[in-house]
């Protein structure tokens, strides 16, 4: 190749740069959309699903997620739930593994999709039980494959109910479908 | 005295309004008052235009790498360099203790004024100038090197082996790059006649960038290489030398190094618009032809077109090796400085006073000769690469002995 000729091609292709659009987002006017799957911090948790028996509590790596259920005075029959009284969790030190919620049995708490929550103080940094009750139910579909399957995008803002949160409302697949998808496709 | 004036109306009109204000005793007054309000015009406009020159350089580097550039301050971000400047003010001026305080004190004025000199002799309006020096573009060649010696200066008196290595290497690269620039503007002094830059400017009934174009390749790299920037910064090559010369200075002192880094990049713009586009002539029609825009319009304009250019090399090349900017300048450039000197002096020979259709003959010979060196030399260095594309082989490593 002649000397030179790549100083040529390299002048051509910033020019052609110029020519693009600025990639850029500025952030605090726009905000990227995070992909349905994203893991995030503002954890999504039906009341009406939980039983409160703290399987997210045990399976947390970091011991982050405190969980009081009502004192036992109250007796609770087989079959029903307890009431969730403190559901406490320190998200400063939260990793978003998302461990808590494929433990969940009940699909009762949900990733979210915010990335927003930076504080000066570390004691603002605890999403409490008021919080997860009170926050817009726009659940991420992270190993939820019930609203994937809806093709369900929280960024649409479209709340999703209880009742359609839990995966009983899909259809198991079949031996032949796993089959299928996990031996055979492979 | 007033002989050497009457070219200058820009300044004989100055000095009646000022011979009007004094009185009879004070008219000594008026010759000095004209020519500070005229340096003090220039100054103020290169450094606006500096000024200007780091948002736009910015702005338009941001562009080439598809980024937005700075934004925030002000309209569209136009306060930047007001910014910057109030930043560097309020920064701790240090000087480290093993600094020598005279030459630590000198280099950053050194440099800005070395660059703010070289506005005296550009004109920029029909007989209006700060100087009209008869040996015009030696000036411009003589005074740009004193910022070579106030880099070395700066790095040597920085007391930091960083900066001296990056002085060093700033006078051996731009001591070699002065050899084919001066040679390069031969060939303009042969068709001028003149070293004068209002003459060089009236003598262009074509832009010289047309019957000069291998001068004009050759000024415009060399020139690129005497302003340190990309490809040609390795004096202050940060991956290598922190940041070279300008290692121990920080607070204004590194603001004036900055502000004559970009002053240089104004000021080469201008010096290239002068000497190869008709200075502050309109480039595209004849000079007795009506004029619709004022010349100083036409200087600026030409004056951001090169800066677009200086920005848009040092946006795309990455900085070269210390041998491949010595060979370059030795093996290539001055060569061609050589043979567009030639060429030129030839051609004037053969026509010493050319008719309009000659000289678009001597265009089109000129530009065959330009691109049949560039491509020759282009083609022979690659038969003499020192590393041909996949010539070397690469060696396996022995296994390791456990």
């Amino acid at each position: 190749m002649p000397y030179g000729l790549g100083i040529a091609k390299g002048m051509l292709v910033t020019l052609r740069n110029l020519a693009r659009k600025p990639v850029t987002v500025q952030y605090p006017e726009q905000r990227v959309v995070q992909h349905p799957r994203f893991r995030g911090e503002d954890f999504v948790w039906y009341e009406e699903r939980c039983t409160g028996c703290a399987s997210c509590a045990k399976f947390c790596p970091q011991g982050i997620i405190k969980i009081v259920t009502a004192p036992s005075g109250e007796q609770t029959q087989e079959g029903e739930t307890y009431k969730v009284e403190t559901f406490d969790i320190e998200i400063a030190r939260c990793m978003f593994c998302g461990l808590c919620v494929e433990a969940c049995p009940y699909d009762a708490l949900h990733m979210g999709t915010g990335f927003e929550r930076a504080s000066p103080r570390q004691s603002d940094l605890v999403v409490t039980v008021e919080e997860l009750r009170a926050s817009a139910k726009r659940p991420s579909t992270w190993f939820r494959p019930q609203f994937q399957e809806r093709g369900y995008d929280p960024a649409k803002g479209e709340d999703i109910s209880w009742q359609d949160a839990g995966r009983e409302a899909t259809v198991a697949p079949t031996y032949d479908d796993m089959l299928k998808r996990w031996v055979k496709g492979r | 005295m007033e002989s050497s004036f009457d070219k200058n109306a820009l300044f004989a009109n100055l000095n009646d309004i000022y011979l009007d204000l004094l009185p009879e005793s004070l008219s000594w007054m008026a010759y000095l008052g004209t020519g500070l309000t005229i340096v003090f015009i220039l100054v103020n406009a290169v450094l606006l235009l500096t000024a200007f020159g780091t948002y736009m350089e910015r702005r338009v580097l941001g562009r080439f790498q598809t980024r937005l550039g700075p934004n925030r301050v002000g309209p569209f971000g136009l306060l930047q360099p007001l910014a910057d400047l109030l930043k560097l003010m309020t920064k701790e001026d240090l000087r480290p203790d093993s600094a020598d305080r005279l030459t630590f004190f000198l280099a950053p004025v050194l440099m800005v004024t070395s660059m703010l000199v070289v506005v005296a002799v550009i004109p920029f309006g029909k007989d209006s100038f700060l100087a009209d020096l008869n040996i015009g573009v030696l000036f411009l060649v003589g005074i740009p090197t004193i910022a070579t010696v106030a880099m070395f200066l700066g790095g040597w008196g920085s007391g930091n082996r960083f900066a001296l290595l990056g002085a060093a290497r700033a006078v051996a690269m731009l001591i070699s790059y002065e050899v084919p620039m001066i040679v390069s503007l031969a060939g303009i002094l042969i068709l001028a006649g003149s070293m004068s830059l209002v003459d060089i400017v009236e003598a262009q009934s074509l832009p010289f960038i047309l019957l000069q174009p291998l001068g004009f390749f050759v000024f415009i790299v060399a020139a690129s290489a005497e302003m340190n920037r990309s490809p040609f910064d390795l004096m202050e090559a940060e991956s290598e030398l922190t940041a070279g010369f300008h290692t121990e200075f920080s607070g204004m002192r590194f603001g004036l190094l900055q502000l004559a880094e970009f002053g240089e990049v104004v000021v080469t713009s201008a010096i290239l618009a002068t000497l190869f586009l008709r200075g502050w002539e309109n480039p595209f029609i004849p000079a007795d032809w009506k004029q619709v825009l004022p010349p100083q319009v036409w200087l600026l304009g030409k004056i951001l077109f090169f800066m677009l250019i200086f920005t848009w090399i040092r946006a795309t090349l990455p900085r070269m090796r210390i041998d491949q900017v010595m060979a370059f300048a030795w093996k290539v450039l001055f060569p061609l400085a050589l043979i567009n000197m030639f060429v030129t002096a030839a051609m004037v020979v053969a026509w010493p006073d050319p008719t309009y259709t000659q000289l678009w003959v001597m265009v089109g010979v000129n530009w065959a000769v330009a691109a049949g060196c560039i491509i020759g030399f282009s083609l022979a260095l690659d038969k003499h690469r020192v590393n041909p594309t996949g010539s070397v082989k690469l060696v396996k490593m022995p296994k390791e002995v456990s």
